[in-house]
């Protein structure tokens, strides 16, 4: 078969699972007063459509930012005041000022679904696609095969086809930006990632490693002459392009202001919603909570946050190639995805946990089944075709053939995979005991925390470690 | 053990197979059912309700019970399944019940007998030739496998709008796999049990009983292929018979020792409802119909009709019903069944050959499948108007993924053969594209949609009924013009 009938056939079978993962509940269905996510993109439309812009992170009569306020960049805002268009063509109904709060329909449902399924093949796609052909190793099948687990990496699935989410989008636009880097486009790169920051703001987790890489290209470039000239362009690029996005709120300190305010909500804290964090699970320890002001916590976590990604990019600045990048970027879950090729063991083993660690969210949002479809089908699909790509998968440890280190690497796996499957049952089927409601969330928030604890030192031993294999001779563009 | 170590890592590709399209099959559970699921409900409540003296003449639920005995059998197997899902579904007067519990187990009962087909798949892939030195994906049997398994069209009749069709084909498939493996008294148990799960098979019947005759009950051929008469053994044709008789014996027999056969009959064949059921379907009496209608309007206007003598229930209504054509001559069952005969008969005799050639996989074999290709994306392209828009993408998606392999494989396949389809064939199916966005996307926007509702369905029957046709048409004579060069017959 020809590639591109296979790379059609893999981008057919990542829109299939998508969609039928969408015929699924999505977060808040039937649940006033504040129902979901899903109410919230709608509530978005309605304010950036009806609204002038100078409003939309501001409190006002029209406005109440207690109920769903804008809390994202404003590319965002952007986004949806183009669906909020789009929307108003449909049925004007749903976007109606105040009184399309809690808009429910089947018809409006297959809109929202369709706005995602659009920004997916648009935008995602694309980037997955050209990654894996012009910046992965090996034959055509083993890209093809590393293309089709990419784009069935359930996470990304169960949170924007069923939780509702554009997660794809901005994860897509940080894609672009590494395949601008990857390929020496590196405006276009610099101009991908500040769409991706501009999206939303979590996009800061990666900010350091793309700053480190084009830095460091411009130093070796040499920092008198065409590096300086680099440099000096990519600023340009990155600066027009924030102001740009900005545009709108740059005629008003106080608006600037404002949207800041409104993407880091520092007066909410840190342990909303027990999501996997460090500070969840340590609490369970020692409890932070009370121990430490807010304020305290806050320039703890902002310390030990730049601490993870310290040494990585360090490694980086001194030596910017494209698997230093990768490397120094997956310290957040998601570019674990890239990996898929060199490290597929341990791709899918994480990827797996990323999913596994939405769980109690998943459950919450009524998504049991394509979660437990989903993450099967990925483990399976997973072993089974990069197993048959890679002659043995001894390309865990660079360092070592040893079968002994590769026995244990697989007894921890398949520890690791028991568990996941015997925690998801049980949160699934049982009731927590009355003395620990939150049991189940908490377990699995802790066991997810040891995995990415242990995932972000593998991948910096990794760095350290520098083989001297035909990864670490790639070309420096 | 040293032997089943390589074979199941040869098989490695087929599991995989069979576990992604499991994988999709699951994921369809929450889409959009019809309402067979509802009839498939109801037998599984009067099944196990009720006692088998009452099957055939409950009528609480409109879906009375139309399948022979063994499907009967088979709904009252899975009741026993059923009640530990959600007892209320086996209660009779709960129509229409659709619990999260009822659905869940109907759909899983549809993925776990589909393992029915994919046996039956794996069966035929053995006898495909061996393709020594071939990497996976152009290998005859992987791209056999992928279409049967992954068939698009199985996949949304059986696993959205709901059916158990995948099993019942997989019977079929079943018993043709072992005629190839040359145990023609287990093919032929299994197509007398299919035939008793459901009649429609009976089409194939008189193709599958003359094979039988000729490749089981012969036992030898002349040197140039030829039948040999003289070698006709009784002693197998008597084999034959009692296993098929028996079969219908256990299937009917409590029937008839009940005196219930006339119901059971009329129940099975109810001919009073016609042929033309409303939603189109694309054969030959699409096309009869459209003309019927088109002079019935043509006379109407040109005054030589009367359209007060014209029957209320017009075929465009929407409605299962008895009807006459209005100016064409009316068409009794009788002769659409007599009709159906003769066409099969014309083709029967060589059909046995054309099969045997199927092991070969021969350039014959791909006469046969490229308009078996044909009528299955322009058949089911005519399902596609019985869903809802939620489900179109799936629908899209899926026939793209079918066809892009399809296409693909095939053309390695045979890329000795020249072009798979001739640019007639192309435009057909490229022509499919403009007819859907029109009947999905342009037509329900103009200010035709409510006088004229029917005109997507009846434009869409109407392009599939010409590709069906022209398929059909294209396989007789390709079949009737097959070479009888049997020297490669095996039928020693």
């Amino acid at each position: 078969m020809e590639n591109w009938s296979l790379v059609s056939v893999c981008v057919l079978l990542g829109l299939t699972t998508r969609w039928a993962v969408s015929f699924s509940s999505y977060s808040g269905a039937g649940k006033p007063p504040m129902f979901g996510d899903y109410e919230a993109q709608r509530h978005w439309q309605e304010v950036t459509y009806n609204l002038p812009v100078q409003e939309w992170y501001f409190n006002t009569t029209d406005n109440d930012l207690g109920y769903w306020g804008l809390d994202y960049p404003p590319l965002t805002a952007y986004h949806s005041l183009l669906c909020g268009h789009v929307a108003k063509l449909i049925n004007p109904a749903w976007v109606e000022l105040r009184t399309s709060r809690g808009f429910e329909s089947a018809a409006h449902k297959l809109f929202m679904r369709t706005t995602v399924l659009f920004a997916d093949i648009l935008i995602y796609f694309p980037a997955v696609i050209l990654y894996c052909i012009y910046l992965s190793d090996g034959s055509s099948k083993r890209k093809v095969a590393t293309a089709l687990c990419i784009l069935l990496y359930p996470g990304l699935i169960l949170i924007d086809y069923g939780h509702f989410q554009y997660n794809s989008v901005s994860l897509a636009l940080t894609l672009w930006g590494i395949v601008g880097l990857g390929l020496g486009w590196n405006l276009l790169g610099a101009l991908a990632f500040s769409l991706a920051l501009n999206y939303k703001q979590m996009e800061l987790y990666h900010s350091l490693p793309f700053f480190c890489f084009l830095l460091g290209k411009c130093i070796k470039q040499g920092l008198m002459g065409r590096g300086l000239l680099l440099l000096v362009k990519i600023s340009l690029t990155v600066l027009v392009t924030f102001a740009l996005c900005w545009w709108p709120f740059l005629s008003d300190p106080q608006q600037i202001l404002q949207v800041l305010h409104r993407l880091f909500p520092v007066d909410r804290g840190l342990f909303e919603d027990k999501v996997a964090n460090t500070w969840c699970s340590l609490n369970v320890l020692i409890k932070i909570k009370t121990l430490l002001s807010r304020d305290t916590q806050l320039l703890l976590s902002f310390a030990l946050t730049l601490l993870s990604i310290l040494p990585s990019s360090i490694k980086l600045l001194t030596k910017p190639t494209l698997w230093q990048f990768k490397l120094a970027l997956v310290s957040d879950e998601k570019p674990v995805c890239l990996m898929m090729n060199e490290l597929p063991l341990m791709a899918v083993w994480f990827l797996l946990i990323s999913t596994f660690s939405m769980l109690p969210l998943l459950l919450k949002d009524g998504l049991l089944l394509p979660y437990t479809v989903t993450s099967l089908a990925f483990l399976y699909l997973g072993v089974y075709l990069l197993s048959h790509q890679i002659p043995c998968l001894t390309d865990v440890f660079f360092c070592s053939n040893r079968k002994g280190a590769l026995h244990l690497v697989f007894l921890q796996f398949t520890v690791s995979l028991v568990a996941m499957a015997g925690l998801s049952f049980t949160s699934m089927v049982l009731e927590p005991p009355a003395r620990l409601p939150d049991l189940f969330p908490v377990l699995v928030s802790v066991f997810s925390f040891l995995h990415f604890l242990a995932m972000l030192l593998y991948f910096n031993l990794v760095q350290l470690t520098e083989p001297s294999s035909k990864k670490s001779q790639k070309k420096t563009n | 053990a040293v032997m089943a170590a390589p074979m199941i890592a040869e098989w490695s590709w087929f599991v995989a197979l069979a576990f992604g399209v499991s994988f999709i099959k699951c994921l369809l559970i929450n889409a959009y059912h019809s309402t067979d699921f509802e009839v498939h409900r109801n037998w599984l409540a009067v099944t196990h309700s009720l006692p088998v003296s009452q099957w055939y003449y409950e009528s609480t639920s409109e879906w009375t019970l139309d399948y022979p005995p063994f499907f009967a059998w088979f709904e009252y197997g899975l009741s026993h399944f059923a009640k530990y899902f959600d007892k209320e579904m086996l209660v009779v007067q709960n129509l229409n019940y659709a619990s999260p519990a009822t659905v869940l187990f109907q759909r899983l009962s549809v993925i776990f007998t589909d393992l029915v087909f994919i046996y039956a798949v794996k069966e035929c892939c053995k006898c495909c030739r061996e393709d020594k030195g071939k990497d996976l994906l152009g290998k005859s049997s992987f791209i056999l496998a992928t279409l049967l398994l992954w068939n698009f069209g199985l996949l949304i009749v059986d696993h959205i709008h709901f059916q158990y069709n995948g099993f019942l084909f997989g019977v079929l498939l079943l018993s043709v796999a072992r005629h190839f493996q040359k145990r023609h008294l287990e093919g032929a148990l299994l197509f007398a049990v299919l035939l008793n799960l459901k009649h429609i098979y009976l089409y194939v019947a008189p193709a599958y009983g003359i094979f039988l005759l000729r490749c089981f009950c012969f036992t030898q051929n002349n040197a140039d292929g030829s039948l040999q008469w003289r070698s006709f053994s009784p002693l197998r044709l008597v084999a034959l018979g009692l296993i098929v008789l028996s079969t219908f014996a256990v299937s009917f027999g409590p029937f008839i020792v009940k005196g219930q056969l006339q119901q059971v009959i009329s129940r099975l064949f109810p001919f009073k409802r016609g042929l033309c059921h409303a939603y189109w379907a694309p054969n030959i009496w699409a096309l009869y119909n459209i003309a019927d209608k088109a002079l019935s309007i043509l006379g109407v206007k040109l005054k030589l009709l009367d359209m007060s003598k014209f029957s209320k229930a017009s075929m465009t209504g929407g409605l299962v019903q008895e009807f006459q054509h209005s100016v064409l001559p009316s068409v009794s069952p009788l002769i659409t069944l007599i009709c159906t005969l003769l066409s099969i008969l014309v083709s029967c005799l060589d059909l046995c050959i054309c099969v045997m050639f199927y092991i070969e996989i021969s350039p014959e074999f791909l006469h046969w499948c490229i308009p078996t290709f044909t009528v299955n994306i322009a058949f089911l392209k005519a399902l596609f108007t019985l869903f809802p828009t939620t489900e179109l993408p799936i629908k899209i998606l899926l026939m793209l993924l079918f066809t892009i392999f399809s296409f693909s494989s095939l053309t390695k396949l045979f890329s000795k053969s020249g072009p798979l389809l001739n640019s007639v064939e192309v435009a057909y199916l490229l022509g499919l594209v403009p007819l859907e966005l029109i009947c999905e996307f342009v037509y329900p926007l103009t200010s035709w949609q409510h006088t004229l509702p029917f005109i997507p369905l009846l434009l869409t029957s109407v392009y599939c009924a010409l590709g069906v046709l022209y398929s059909f048409i294209r396989l007789y004579l390709s079949v009737l013009a097959a070479p009888s060069t049997t020297g490669k017959a095996k039928s020693q």
